[in-house]
């Protein structure tokens, strides 16, 4: 393998900079997909369990409804929403919108105040119907 | 624009191999498409959260609620898989290391993917009943 003519430039890493909010929004944006990487393979359990009929079901979907099965589905209802916010401002910056510190700042704070209040709003919902079984 | 590098000066210096352009763009079409099939997702869940078995069995082998799952299943998978890459190939710089896990993230995600699609055609179809 030849040695490269010169060394490719490197964007300045994270101990440079002053901690910002979009530097953690974007920090969180792919800690949450990383998160949600495990949480497809969880749906994957699932219908794997539907598929599997009506003994591996329920047990199934009692391991989700343990204590530590909850507080990972907290975890991923956050993620999801919050990848969800996150994405669609970034579909605002690849339109070029959007894009200053003070609007970037200003939606970064509404993705996370949204993921956490619609996590709430699903988690009530879910639980005032007996949640999973 | 005519490029002035010849070719063996671009793979010297590591110049870009001019494909990127498709795996951005692909991966911003797959965030679209997932944003109201996330929300429904939600929605589906809190459908058959507190429903056993038979209920399950009957949402999943509904043709709209099928179709969607199994879109929701194949544009995440996609859509992970090209997210996923873009996470090694920041953070992984040596080649066996980068390769094993570019492939590893192939694998697994089509795998996860084809399980998942496998068993609600199964279920929708009516193999589980």
């Amino acid at each position: 393998m030849t040695t490269p003519v010169r060394e490719r430039p490197l964007s300045p890493h994270l101990q440079v900079w002053r901690w910002h909010l979009t530097m953690l929004t974007s920090i969180l944006h792919r800690a949450t997909g990383l998160a949600l990487y495990a949480g497809a393979i969880l749906v994957a359990g699932w219908a794997l369990a539907l598929g599997a009929g009506p003994d591996a079901y329920p047990a199934y979907m009692d391991l989700l409804a343990s204590p530590l099965g909850r507080l990972v589905l907290v975890g991923l209802t956050l993620s999801l929403f919050y990848h969800l916010a996150n994405g669609v401002r970034h579909l605002f910056w690849d339109a070029g919108l959007g894009l200053s510190v003070i609007t970037s700042t200003q939606s970064g704070i509404i993705a996370m105040a949204f993921s956490v209040v619609a996590t709430i709003i699903v988690w009530a919902i879910g639980l005032g119907q007996g949640g999973p079984q | 624009m005519t490029d002035l590098r010849t070719p063996l000066s671009r793979a010297r210096g590591r110049g870009a191999a001019g494909h990127g352009a498709a795996h951005w763009v692909a991966e911003r079409v797959s965030a679209v498409a997932l944003i109201p099939l996330t929300l429904w997702m939600v929605y589906a869940a809190l459908s058959i959260s507190a429903a056993g078995y038979a209920e399950a069995v009957a949402f999943v082998s509904h043709p709209v609620n099928a179709v969607l799952i199994l879109l929701v299943l194949i544009v995440s998978g996609w859509h992970m898989h090209a997210g996923a890459q873009v996470v090694v190939e920041d953070y992984f710089h040596r080649t066996l290391g980068r390769s094993a896990l570019l492939l590893l993230n192939l694998f697994v995600t089509v795998l996860v993917t084809a399980l998942a699609v496998f068993s609600v055609l199964k279920v929708a179809l009516g193999g589980a009943l």
